[in-house]
C-alpha cells in the first residue's frame, strides 16, 4: 500500500549533479544527437555559452531526486509494481555543459483509484546559487497487486 | 531558424519515421542509468506480462520531440515538453520497431512569442492500424 501521508511532503536539496560535456554527448548519442549537443562551436553560433543538453536530459536528475521518495521503505512503493504515467520539462533555462544542479523534491500529491496509486512528483532543478533551471514533473502508476 | 510571423496555427511540421531496434534501447539504458530488465530481456519481459521487450517511455519521448528540434533548429528553444506514457512500445529481436512522429502547430502566444506543437507518436498495432504510444504530447517553442 502506497503511504498517501507522504503527499505534500518537500526534502532537503540533493547533493550537486555535475553536468558534463561527454555526459550530454552520451545521452544525445542515445537519442538523436543535434549538433547543438556535441560541438561547442554549433552551440556557440546559436547563442549558448556551451554545448546544451537535450530537452529531456534533466530526467538523469529527475530520477535521482525521486529516487529519496521512491525508495524509502516507508512510502510503500513496490517499485517492481511502478509504470511511467506522464512526463514534464519545463525549461527556465537550457542546461549548459558545466552547470552544478540541484533538485528539491516536492510530493505533490499520492492518491488512489480502482486499486492503482498514482503519485506525482516534482523535482526543482536549479543551479548551487539558487538560479531555476528546470522543473520537472512525474506522475507514476502504481499497479495494485490484482492488475 | 524558423521565425514566429512564419508560422500559422494548423501548420504541419515535417513528420519522420524513426526506426527502433534493441541495441538502441541497450545504448539508452547507458545513457540514461535506467536498467529495467523489461527494456533488454524479452523472458522478463513476457513474465511480467509484456507482448516483448519494450522501449522506455522516456526513450519514445526523447525520440518524439526530434520532430520538433529539427523543424525549428535549436533544442534549447523548446521551452516544456511534456507527455503521457498511453501504450508500450514493442521492440522484437527481428526487426525492431518503427516509431512514426507527425506534428502540428496547435496554439500560437503573441505575448510570449511561444508556439504550442502538439505531437502524435504511433507504432503499427495488430493488422497494421496505427497505435497511438503518446496522450497529450505538446512542445512549447520560443521562436524569435
Amino acid at each position: 500500500m502506497v503511504n498517501t501521508s507522504f503527499a505534500g511532503r518537500t526534502y532537503p536539496p540533493t547533493p550537486a549533479y555535475e553536468v558534463g560535456r561527454e555526459k550530454i554527448r552520451e545521452f544525445a548519442e542515445a537519442t538523436g544527437g543535434h549538433p547543438v549537443h556535441l560541438d561547442p562551436a554549433a552551440a556557440r553560433a546559436l547563442g549558448h555559452a556551451d554545448v546544451i543538453a537535450p530537452p529531456t536530459f534533466a530526467v538523469l536528475i529527475a530520477q535521482r531526486s525521486d529516487r529519496q521518495f521512491v525508495m524509502d521503505p516507508e512510502a510503500g512503493i513496490d517499485y517492481s509494481r511502478v509504470v511511467h504515467g506522464e512526463q514534464t520539462f519545463t525549461h527556465h533555462r537550457p542546461i549548459v555543459a558545466g552547470d552544478r544542479l540541484v533538485a528539491v523534491l516536492h510530493v505533490d500529491a499520492v492518491r488512489e483509484s480502482g486499486g492503482h496509486a498514482m503519485v506525482t512528483t516534482r523535482s526543482e532543478i536549479a543551479t548551487e546559487a539558487g538560479e531555476p533551471v528546470c522543473t520537472a514533473r512525474s506522475t507514476l502508476v502504481v499497479r495494485g497487486a490484482g492488475a | 531558424m524558423i521565425g514566429f510571423d512564419d508560422v500559422s496555427v494548423g501548420d504541419r511540421l515535417p513528420g519522420a519515421d524513426f526506426p527502433v531496434t534493441r541495441a538502441d534501447l541497450v545504448r539508452y539504458c547507458g545513457a540514461s542509468g535506467d536498467f529495467n530488465t523489461i527494456h533488454w530481456n524479452e523472458r522478463v519481459a513476457r513474465e511480467v506480462g509484456l507482448p516483448d521487450v519494450i522501449a522506455h517511455g522516456m526513450f519514445t519521448m526523447a525520440t518524439a520531440v526530434r520532430v520538433v528540434t529539427d523543424w525549428c533548429g535549436d533544442p534549447g528553444a523548446i521551452v516544456e515538453y511534456g507527455v503521457r506514457f498511453t501504450k508500450p512500445v514493442p521492440v522484437p529481436d527481428v526487426g525492431g520497431a518503427v516509431v512514426t512522429v507527425s506534428a502540428a502547430i496547435a496554439i500560437k502566444d503573441e505575448g510570449a512569442r511561444t508556439v504550442r506543437v502538439d505531437l502524435t507518436a504511433t507504432v503499427p498495432g495488430p493488422g497494421g492500424a496505427p497505435v497511438g504510444v503518446l496522450g497529450r504530447a505538446r512542445a512549447v517553442v520560443r521562436l524569435t
